[in-house]
């Protein structure tokens, strides 16, 4: 279990103020004209032996990304554009960083940015959070005033400005190339890649797009020593994390976590356990709605890092872990989030935007329970025809929970078919 | 820019301040202004009693020197633009799994059974409007109910008609969690903690 002496995010439930002056008492701005006297590529380094992996779902390391920028500072400016359009279902981390913690969001912006040698940075924030908005625009105010940010930042000789940016409610903003295209002002669809951002990216010059937590836990890395930070966890899958329990725990919370904690142990330690104890567990949902389900019986000893979840043939995602208990009808769980990417699909590929419709048809006859086998065999078949053949992973992140249901619960699911046939017979 | 010509060009446009504008276009590199067009939709749709009536979108196409169909993409894109009248209360209910998981179905059946109406109907007086929503990021808070700008999280049957009766009545309500909540913490029934202040 993690040590409060090594929790990076000490204010996570806003227990104190998230004022400037409670942020400094809390360790945020320390020193920070320090860290900037460091070369630009040594910051870079130095988050890459931490082994930080990016915290918004794919777990690319966050240094690696950064060294794509290019050395030298061209005609064309750099940006770097943190991704704060949380919106995959069972998430929830960033809105507490924003709200309770915006100080550590910042300081990491404007270190992130000079390591990257942009002097503009934009948050892209999910237009739901127009409170959530207010404060991180706040807060923002206050560093310019202190002149942490600005000109000359934190007398660095760096100059920096942050701009916040509001989304308007869509779900595909969160990919990092339809953000891009979101903050130019056009729809919100994603572009092909390559050419990655970092080559052309935000008005067709050099960004990196990082989600919220990733920048936020930079200035800690780097005072407290990558070290410190590579310690923590397991190897490949270092540092802490934050966990977003919901669904049927009795406690359902948000928690930090050193990476590769049990799931159990994270769950009874944090959440006040499964509704009705461990024995009336059904699946999990382990990070966010896009990784398919576990099983009790490999949630009894699964560890939550990025590699063995992948060995078990799911993710870490953003470690929105969503419980189900054995009073859930699993296909209708299910129905809601197909239901959820045919909305959010943004129409621009064929197999994504007729798919994801077909796929919630079919689950929802088979939910209905006026289905056949067949129609399941038809519809894993679809998963597999939208899989891997659109632009960005919307299409895969509505196959996967739809395969990952009935890899697990199949025979149950045709048994119900089958029951359903003879009481109409 | 020729305008075209349209059965609402009577329509009396809202009033803008022209500072607040300026504060949004700054933000944007002085040749890539169509990076305003949501924030600037956004101010507009608040001073326009909450939708984007045709007129009030040919401005900011204009205001942003962009073919109006462009705004338009836009407007109707982002499902937190209205281009139908709504109520003076949006009630946005979230629907998807988490939500669902601790019961946003009562809280559908409360909302129906208080003010009688449902997805995406408004109520006689034009003071409610309810709208499912797709995951609105407070899941460990579910179910929620966002009822224009705030979120009204860990909300029950019960708890959302005293909520809803008591904006009928105009009595104040707090945003946030209605069981004395403060934000994620893990909270429960008898007000326990378990977490070190």
């Amino acid at each position: 279990m993690l040590q409060n002496k090594d929790k990076i995010f000490n204010n996570i439930f806003g227990f104190q103020s998230n004022k400037l002056s409670y942020a400094l008492k809390r360790g945020d701005w320390d020193k920070t004209k320090k860290i900037l006297s460091l070369d630009h590529d040594v910051i870079i380094e130095k988050i890459k032996n931490s082994g930080l992996r990016g915290r918004g779902g794919a777990g690319f390391s966050t240094g690696l990304k950064w060294s794509f920028m290019p050395k030298t500072l061209g005609e064309r400016p750099h940006y770097l554009v943190v991704n704060a359009d949380e919106s995959e279902p069972g998430t929830c981390k960033d809105r507490d960083i924003i709200r309770h913690e915006p100080h550590k969001l910042i300081e990491g912006c404007l270190i992130a940015s000079y390591a990257m040698r942009a002097h503009k940075c934009y948050i892209y924030i999910r237009g739901e959070f127009a409170n959530e908005a207010k404060i991180l625009q706040s807060a923002i105010d206050e560093a310019y005033e202190n002149k942490l940010i600005g000109k000359n930042a934190c007398k660095s000789g760096w100059d920096f400005d942050l701009y916040l940016h509001r989304g308007a409610g869509a779900y595909i903003c969160g990919e990092e190339t339809a953000l891009l295209e979101s903050l130019e002002g056009k729809k919100g669809q994603p572009r092909l890649k390559p050419p990655f951002p970092a080559g052309v990216g935000l008005y067709g010059c050099p960004t990196t797009v990082n989600n919220v937590e990733s920048i936020a836990v930079v200035p800690t890395i780097l005072r407290r020593g990558e070290n410190w930070f590579s310690k923590l966890g397991k190897e490949n899958n270092t540092g802490t994390k934050l966990f977003c329990i919901s669904g049927h725990v009795n406690k359902p919370c948000n928690v930090e976590e050193e990476m590769g904690i049990p799931l159990r142990e994270l769950i009874e330690k944090h959440a006040g356990g499964v509704i009705g104890g461990w024995n009336n567990l059904l699946a999990i949902i382990p990070g966010g709605s896009s990784t398919p389900m576990l099983p009790k019986q490999i949630c009894d000893t699964i560890t939550m890092d990025f590699d063995s979840l992948k060995n078990a043939g799911t993710g870490l995602g953003t470690a929105g872990v969503i419980v189900m208990d054995k009073t859930t009808d699993i296909v209708e769980a299910i129905v809601r989030l197909a239901f959820f990417y045919k909305h959010e699909s943004c129409g621009q590929c064929t197999p994504c935007r007729e798919g994801t419709g077909w796929m919630w048809r079919l689950l929802k006859k088979i939910a209905s329970k006026d289905a056949s086998p067949r129609d399941i065999d038809n519809l894993l078949e679809l998963t597999k025809q939208v899989e891997g053949h659109t632009i960005c992973a919307l299409g895969d992140a509505a196959a996967w929970p739809i395969q990952g249901l009935f890899k697990n619960f199949r025979d149950e699911i045709e048994m119900g078919l089958k029951l359903k046939k003879i009481a109409a017979e | 820019m020729k305008k075209k010509q349209l059965k609402t060009d009577n329509y009396k446009l809202c009033n803008i301040d022209q500072v607040k504008v300026d504060e949004i276009l700054d933000k944007y590199p002085s040749n890539r202004k169509a990076s305003a067009v949501i924030p600037l939709l956004h101010y507009v749709q608040k001073k326009s009693n909450g939708w984007l009536p045709v007129p009030e979108i040919e401005r900011v196409a204009e205001m942003l020197d962009m073919p109006y169909m462009k705004v338009y993409e836009v407007a109707s894109f982002y499902t937190m633009f209205n281009l139908k009248p709504i109520g003076k209360k949006l009630l946005q209910l979230c629907h998807t799994t988490p939500c669902w998981l601790r019961g946003s179905d009562q809280i559908e059946k409360s909302i129906f059974d208080t003010l009688k109406i449902k997805d995406g109907e408004t109520t006689p007086d034009n003071m409610f409007t309810l709208m499912k929503v797709e995951c609105l990021g407070a899941c460990v808070n579910a179910p929620i109910l966002q009822i224009n700008d705030d979120y009204y999280e860990d909300l029950d049957y019960k708890s959302t008609k005293q909520l809803l009766n008591k904006i009928k009545t105009k009595k104040n309500i707090k945003p946030g969690s209605v069981i004395g909540r403060k934000s994620s913490e893990p909270y429960d029934k008898n007000g326990n903690i378990n977490v070190t202040k």
